[in-house]
């Protein structure tokens, strides 16, 4: 089983040479830390920036410069400002190479689910709406169970929409899995140490299994 | 003669705004809002507004200052957490609140400062958000229908401005400021540093003034800071 580490580690993977990325918040935030130093990326914060840096030393910190999580950061060399409706133009036409977000639900033919739960206080949708429904590929860093054990890959989503056909792959502690375009999920990779028959029993979907499935492989 | 936009303060600024008035707020979180104005708005102590804006501040500070004097009936934002007054008031059913995506509440205060009477968004598609609205295909993929808003007032913070109007902005604290600031009947900036014509490169203008009805130097900017993040 990974960590939330070793999640981000292994997503950090999936980001192509020269690409725009948008991360979410929580464990999309961490891919940063995993880039290896032959890929360059650029990160955007949609709150109006591309090129976004690490967090500042204490000297740096700037109440006007924050990512879209509002945290404090920096930028770097390279980096542009810009507005909000020119942050989601450029995530409408697609010049966003790649979106990793968290997700409470996924179903089988790539919907997504994580923006409210009904009865509970709702926070808003933020950005997660224009994003999946705009991103040209769209990973899902999340645990493969809810916390009552529950799957949250599923044949339908139960909760209120985000986005719909969305989603291409998702990374959990548990596995790798890519969303077919004509339907369920196809197991890529198992974590270190985790048989298919575990990865069987947490996911409700449809999972397509053919052949070996290796191990993840961390460099 | 220069044109001259120029008024004293936040109190005369927002003089004429009344009671049930929709407000457009900039600033993302507590960056870049125009904490000056909002401090006017509640001493004046009008009521009943809509408030546009991208999220509704903290428990004491920004939007949520309005909130506590029960000010604002209405509140159009993509993302409210992080104010337990605002909760309290939304279960209770005192407040009124539309939650849009982000990139739409840009999108509609663009269309309003371009004369644009809507736009078309893939956001929301296949949700609820979608619910009772006009849906177009355009090249095989589904677009809902979203309308310009029509704010009485839009109230911004810019870092630099000219009694001309003209604003720019530092770093990521331009996010809803220069949209807001072209959608407003009546727009309000309220500038940490106000100059005279041309002070300011007009190479570097983000807003031009002839979108701004009055601008004012503010004061006393906190800056709050929601989540500082250090690194070692």
């Amino acid at each position: 089983m990974l960590d939330k580490e070793a999640i981000a580690k292994r997503i950090a993977k999936e980001i192509q040479h020269n690409s725009y990325v948008n991360l979410g918040i929580g464990i999309p935030t961490l891919v940063a830390n995993y880039i290896p130093k032959n890929i360059a990326v650029c990160f955007q914060s949609e709150n109006g920036l591309l090129g976004m840096g690490p967090f500042p030393k204490e000297a740096d910190v700037d109440a006007d410069l924050i990512n879209a999580g509002k945290q404090t950061i920096t930028m770097l060399p390279g980096a542009a400002l810009f507005d909000s409706a020119m942050s989601f133009g450029m995530i409408h036409a697609q010049k966003i190479d790649l979106t990793i977000l968290g997700a409470m639900e996924v179903s089988e033919n790539g919907d997504i689910a994580n923006w409210k739960i009904p009865g509970k206080m709702v926070k808003g949708m933020g950005g997660a709406m224009d994003l999946v429904a705009s991103a040209k590929n769209i990973i899902v860093a999340m645990q493969h169970v809810n916390k009552n054990g529950e799957s949250k890959l599923l044949p339908n989503c139960t909760l209120p929409l985000t986005g719909i056909r969305c989603v291409k792959k998702i990374v959990t502690e548990l596995a790798v899995l890519a969303v077919l375009p004509e339907g369920g999920f196809k197991l890529l990779e198992r974590a270190p140490g985790v048989s298919v028959d575990t990865i069987k029993k947490a996911t409700l979907g449809k999972l397509i299994i053919e052949g070996e499935i290796p191990e993840m492989a961390f460099d | 003669m220069t044109i001259n936009k120029q008024v004293k303060n936040a109190e005369e600024a927002i003089a004429d705004l009344k009671d049930g008035q929709t407000i457009m707020l900039g600033g993302f979180g507590l960056c870049g809002i125009p904490e000056n104005c909002i401090a006017a708005l509640v001493k004046k102590g009008v009521t009943n507004l809509t408030c546009i804006s991208n999220n509704a501040g903290v428990d004491d500070f920004g939007i949520g200052l309005m909130l506590h004097q029960r000010q604002v009936k209405k509140m159009i934002a993509s993302y409210v957490g992080e104010n337990a007054e605002f909760e309290r008031q939304l279960l209770s059913g005192e407040l009124d609140v539309e939650l849009i995506p982000q990139g739409t509440l840009a999108f509609r205060c663009m269309a309003a400062g371009y004369g644009m009477p809507a736009i078309f968004t893939p956001a929301g598609i296949g949700t609820e958000v979608a619910n009772g609205k006009e849906i177009r295909n355009f090249n095989g993929k589904d677009y809902l229908l979203e309308t310009a808003f029509n704010a009485d007032f839009a109230i911004v913070k810019a870092w630099k401005g000219d009694t001309a109007g003209n604003l720019i902005f530092k770093a990521t604290s331009r996010n809803f400021n220069t949209v807001m600031a072209m959608a407003g009947k009546i727009t309000i900036a309220e500038v940490e540093e106000l100059v005279e014509p041309g002070q300011l490169d007009p190479n570097q203008i983000h807003v031009p003034g002839v979108y701004i009805h009055r601008i004012f130097q503010g004061s006393n900017y906190e800056k709050r800071i929601e989540q500082k993040t250090i690194s070692k």
